[in-house]
């Protein structure tokens, strides 16, 4: 697809005389505190321009400043990927979208919007969900932004990319730059730095009712809405799922908890209250999107073009009295389920037995192993308890690792002893 | 371009990568392997190779319950252990903290379930829920009501409901361990 870039209303080169004068002020020259390994110029603008390929996680509120930023900053070569639609109530902050694009996909209107008003920028979306790709399509970019409102994507995404860093490969360390409008931005460098997984216990946690307090004694109009998701649905419903993106559904819901808010006098529930309290949403602030989304852009620059040093690692702001903020290093947990925990690579002869890798884990003096449980990313290989899958897996015991694991395969092991778990690579000799 | 690449693009595509067990996966493999149960509760896998959902039974030794057999269904999801696993009673049973649908009133599968906790932490907890109902957060009301009024009935409620007969008007699975 050709873009036809227009200016005042005529076509022109993509790159007229001035275009990146603000940016070419930064890397024309090194300032008294770039790194020494910057080289300013016309090889650094080369990169930035048309090199880097970078992906964007999301086309929302965070998504949409930060694809606009990036454009602006001269990265050419964008991706994007949303599984949403656009809704109505998006476009009070969502700018790339107009009420004709309602029920569209984000991703691709985002991306038309951009290229449509940034002469020569490449945005490709993708409409879906970021598990439908896999390591080869990650491997392709340069760096990662993530503007979500989901923490189960971020561990996925997270979890990806640290799985992804190969030690032969310096190019399969991809820095992930991750904004939130709550007001943190943070940059993890897979294996190297902290990641989110490291501090997913820094997170609040959801909120949640005690579910007797909204069986009996509602006063809220949240307890009334859980009431109706948590225990009415089910009653009423059976085993059909509740699926919070289907407007009937949250209807049904808003209908039944605002007869149950009724029945108990309490005010305030209404059809919007009722999906923001099912599908967790969590009000976003249009200025701290803009500050946050320009925060991560910013990272994304300094970290493309070594102009500047880069965060390290934690940046967080807080709006509710004046502008503050503060910035700490999140520390890398040793015993972190991800980025954690020791990987090994094991050459065993292709005749070893499931019990005798066992036996030779209790024995290898450096990591002393009690009691390990051996597992596979598709399936168990010997757990020690409980007694039913001890039993179960018992059989694999006088199984040869080979054909179980294929060469290069990957075994899990926890075991009480261990912080989290230990990685083990399996090569045959 | 920070120094942690090369410059050169490196044109082999890495190697093929397997699926990576997930960071839930793993954690619900140490904690299974290391529940330490007591002899009154024992867990099941319809398929032993899903370790994300499974049931437990409870057969409590002492206590009002004693006798009866109790079984739980567990869901784990992937998001397992930022959020909590999906734990409910599959019989209608006669208790203050569990309701008719088999939801269960235990803090810590709800409000006050953090990742530290596990399902060792889970299943103490729902056992204690027999040991010592709580009529102060109720759930089934008719019966937390009976246990704060009137204990010697509400005993007498709970063998009956145990045993498969009915509370006011209310008929109860039987639960009587085999």
């Amino acid at each position: 697809m050709s873009v036809q870039p227009h200016f005042n209303g005529s076509a022109v080169p993509h790159d007229w005389a001035g275009r990146y004068y603000h940016i070419d002020q930064i890397l024309n020259a090194p300032g008294p505190r770039t790194d020494p390994a910057f080289l300013a110029g016309d090889e650094v603008k080369d990169f930035l321009r048309n090199q880097v390929k970078i992906l964007v996680i999301g086309a929302g509120g965070l998504g949409c400043e930060i694809l606009a930023n990036l454009a602006l900053t001269g990265f050419k070569d964008i991706h994007v990927i949303d599984m949403d639609t656009i809704d109505i109530s998006n476009l009070n902050r969502q700018f790339l979208f107009r009420q004709k694009d309602v029920g569209k996909s984000k991703a691709t209107i985002a991306a038309e919007f951009i290229m449509k008003r940034v002469p020569g920028v490449k945005v490709t979306p993708y409409h879906g969900k970021i598990q439908d790709k896999d390591d080869d399509y990650y491997m392709q970019f340069n760096i990662i932004i993530c503007g979500l409102d989901s923490v189960e994507a971020r561990r996925w995404i997270n979890a990806t990319l640290v799985n992804l860093v190969d030690p032969e490969n310096p190019e399969s360390l991809k820095p992930l730059i991750d904004g939130g409008f709550k007001g943190q931005a943070r940059v993890i460098l897979p294996t190297i730095t902290s990641c989110y997984e490291c501090s997913l216990d820094m997170l609040n946690k959801p909120t949640a009712f005690p579910i007797c307090t909204i069986a009996n004694t509602p006063r809220l109009p949240e307890h009334c809405i859980e009431w109706a998701s948590v225990l009415e649905w089910p009653r009423i419903h059976g085993d059909k799922k509740l699926d919070t993106d289907d407007p009937e559904h949250i209807t049904w819901l808003y209908k039944a908890a605002a007869a149950r808010a009724h029945e108990f006098n309490i005010e305030g529930v209404n059809w919007s209250l009722t999906q923001g309290v099912v599908k967790n949403i969590i009000p976003a602030i249009a200025s701290t999107n803009a500050i946050i989304a320009a925060s991560c852009c910013n990272e994304a620059f300094k970290i493309a073009t070594s102009s500047a040093a880069y965060l390290n690692n934690y940046f967080m702001l807080i709006g509710t009295d004046g502008v503050y903020s503060y910035t700490f290093e999140h520390e890398k947990r040793d015993d972190c389920p991800v980025c954690g925990g020791e990987a090994l690579d094991l050459s065993i002869s292709s005749n070893t037995t499931v019990e005798q890798l066992i036996e030779m884990l209790v024995e290898k003096q450096d990591i002393q192993i009690k009691k390990p449980s051996l597992s596979t990313p598709t399936k168990q290989i010997y757990l020690q308890a409980p007694p039913q899958l001890e039993e179960a897996t018992r059989p694999n015991l006088s199984k040869k690792i080979l054909e179980l694991v294929p060469a290069g395969g990957e075994i899990t092991v926890t075991a009480s002893t261990l912080p989290f778990s230990l990685s083990l690579r399996i090569n045959y000799t | 371009m920070i120094k942690i690449w090369s410059m050169k693009k490196n044109e082999d595509a890495a190697a093929k990568k397997k699926p990576k067990t997930s960071a839930a996966q793993i954690r619900v493999q140490k904690d299974l392997t290391e529940l330490d149960l007591p002899a009154t509760m024992k867990t099941h896998f319809s398929d032993p190779a899903d370790l994300l959902n499974f049931s437990l039974t409870i057969t409590p030794d002492e206590g009002m319950y004693r006798g009866g057999a109790f079984v739980f269904s567990f869901a784990i999801n992937a998001n397992y252990p930022h959020e909590p696993p999906k734990v409910k009673c599959t019989q209608k049973i006669y208790h203050p903290n569990v309701d008719l649908e088999g939801n269960v009133c235990l803090n810590i599968l709800r409000e006050d379930w953090k990742p530290v906790l596990n399902l060792n932490s889970i299943m103490v907890g729902l056992q204690y829920l027999f040991l010592e109902p709580n009529a102060d957060d109720p759930l089934n009301k008719e019966a937390a009501m009976e246990m704060s009024k009137n204990r010697d009935v509400f005993l007498q409620h709970v063998k009956q409901s145990m045993r498969g007969g009915s509370v006011k008007g209310i008929q109860y699975d039987s639960v009587i361990a085999r």
